[in-house]
């Protein structure tokens, strides 16, 4: 932001390029933003309104669709927050205490980012699944994990792990103990501390992650795709279904509801470029992804 | 006793709530992540060393896992140089939609892989709107290990843009003006002052990118085509062990994966070791 203030006037002759130079290079960076980021968003949409309006809403009201956006919609409404949760926790205890090994947590929290999605989902239907581990366990106790909803969710909640806590770690760890320190002294409870105090000065930031994280939760295919079992009208999720209807050729439906999906994208993109423009200075690391 | 051994290892602070918070976090963590992890190696570790030879390293194995390592890494190269490009002009020029571009740059992040695993096929197909221009130069990309390249291209836009582009914000222009009064051409001043400090940037934005394809699944499989040997990724390889039962199979291709996951990690760590060093900056 204050490189974007000091560069308000044109640079100097002496360090800045000539102007068929930029010109060619501005013309170099629009085209590959227009075929490998526009295009796609836009077949999306030209696709899903191929039989106009009508067969648009058809195609989302079909029974197996709208019961997929009701998974998808539960699957995000319980890892979400799970998420949620757990990265105000690491947050606290990593950010306002010292001890040791700290930097080595740190990366096991980012360690779901640099697994495949497919053996995030792996993991679980080696543990669940019926030759796996604890699968004749939760079989007896007629639980069922893999092929069925809990499987989907825990594997969602893999993939969107480090969302939250990697927004609020950076940011709390900068701002210090001096303000929790200083309500404290003055008797506030520690739960108050965190509500009056701490809250206020990481609200943005954590809505910047559960933004994120529950575009990931929303979205995610790879390791959702390996628990499902792909039951229709039961274990769907949103991009699981966009997938079955590709592979029997019912483009047109297929991409009515990937519309849906690339709009969740949009509207994400847009909180998250209206957060960082207003509240950049409050959301530490936005740039870091 | 037990209170004593806590205090060993971390600092005393008069803010509540440590044993709570750091119990949680860990206990949560151990059960979604590291628990689950564990029971991968430990199963590709029971396999024994003569199996798991045969199934991590059978022919097909090999293959799966050689197209995704050279598709990752042509993509992550025209990531780097694309990546650069985008950064710079946000960064140095000012046009119109210059704002819009800023923030659409992170659309691969937003956009469900599926969606845009569809999108592309469509795009890159032979009929498709940008297919069409090169079936008459007999080009195939869609369904070709082509078409792997252009998905993974899409999914690792955003990471070198985003790490370059706050180092490229944060330089001094000064050592550039100093540059130029020492008599430098401009062309010098970029390749010997501008771009050096860039370098870690540049390589995390690399690793990340190509750490990112090499796992990729969704965008991938609708434009690949999926012929073994020829257009077939280890994820998918994965995937279709499983679906045949084979859990060892799968576990064996995944364990690999793992171990060269963990690799990447190391190496985009001791970049920024190395850089924060060199630069000053965490890359």
């Amino acid at each position: 932001m204050a490189a974007d203030v000091q560069r308000k006037s044109a640079p100097p002759p002496a360090t800045g390029e000539p102007f068929a130079f930029r010109t060619a290079l501005i013309a170099v960076a629009l085209l590959f933003f227009a075929v490998f980021l526009v295009m796609p968003l836009a077949v999306v949409f030209v696709e899903a309104f191929r039989g106009g309006f009508a067969g648009y809403v058809k195609a989302i009201g079909n029974p197996d669709t709208l019961a997929a956006i009701g998974l998808t919609l539960l699957v995000a409404a319980i890892s979400v927050p799970a998420n949620m949760i757990f990265g105000i926790c690491a947050a606290w205890a990593i950010a306002k205490f010292e001890f040791k090994g700290k930097s080595f947590i740190i990366t096991l929290i980012d360690l779901p980012f640099s697994v495949s999605p497919v053996i995030a989902g792996l993991v679980y239907v080696l543990l669940f699944g019926a030759k796996g581990y604890f699968g004749p366990v939760v079989d007896e106790w007629g639980i069922e994990i893999v092929f069925a909803v809990p499987g989907i969710v825990l594997a969602t909640i893999f993939v969107t792990f480090p969302f939250v806590a990697r927004e609020l770690i950076p940011l709390m760890q900068e701002q210090g103990t001096g303000d929790e320190e200083a309500a404290l002294s003055l008797g506030a409870t520690g739960l108050k501390t965190f509500m009056f105090v701490t809250f206020p000065n990481v609200r943005w930031a954590l809505l910047y992650g559960v933004l994120l994280c529950n575009a990931r939760a929303m979205g995610e295919f790879g390791a959702v795709a390996v628990v499902s079992g792909k039951i229709r009208g039961l274990t769907n999720t949103m991009p699981l279904q966009v997938e079955i209807l590709y592979n029997e050729y019912a483009f047109t439906a297929a991409f009515a509801v990937a519309s849906l999906l690339a709009l969740l994208a949009l509207v994400t993109l847009a909180v998250k470029t209206v957060l960082e423009w207003r509240y950049g200075d409050q959301i530490a690391g936005s740039n870091s992804h | 006793m037990a209170d004593e051994t806590v205090l060993r290892w971390k600092r005393p602070s008069v803010i509540p709530g440590f044993g709570v918070t750091f119990g949680f976090s860990m206990a949560y963590l151990s059960l979604i992540v590291l628990i689950p992890l564990a029971a991968l190696l430990i199963r590709s570790a029971s396999l024994g060393w003569h199996d798991y030879w045969k199934l991590a390293f059978d022919p097909r194995t090999l293959a799966a896992l050689r197209i995704s390592f050279g598709a990752s890494f042509i993509a992550a190269i025209v990531n780097c140089i694309f990546g650069l490009i985008l950064a710079w002009v946000l960064v140095r020029y000012r046009f119109p939609g210059r704002r819009l571009i800023d923030s659409m740059i992170d659309l691969p992040f937003a956009l469900p892989t599926a969606v845009a695993g569809i999108a592309l096929s469509t795009l890159y197909a032979p009929k498709g709107w940008i297919g069409s221009l090169f079936a008459p130069l007999g080009i195939k990309i869609a369904y070709t290990p082509s078409g792997i390249v252009i998905a993974l291209i899409f999914i690792g836009l955003p990471f070198v843009v985003r790490t370059v582009q706050p180092v490229l914000a944060d330089l001094d222009r000064e050592f550039e003006e100093a540059a130029a009064t020492l008599g430098a051409n401009r062309w010098q001043t970029i390749t010997r002052v501008v771009l050096p400090p860039l370098i870690p940037a540049i390589l995390t934005g690399f690793a990340l990118a190509l750490a990112r394809a090499i796992g990729e699944y969704g965008s991938v499989i609708f434009i690949a085509g999926n012929i073994p040997f020829v257009s077939e990724i280890a994820p998918l390889l994965i995937v279709i062990r499983l679906e045949e039962f084979n859990y060892s199979a799968a576990t064996a291709i995944a364990s690999v994966m793992l171990v060269i996951s963990f690799a990447m990690l190391l190496a985009i760590n001791l970049i920024q070791v190395w850089s924060r060093r060199r630069f000053g900056y965490g890359g």
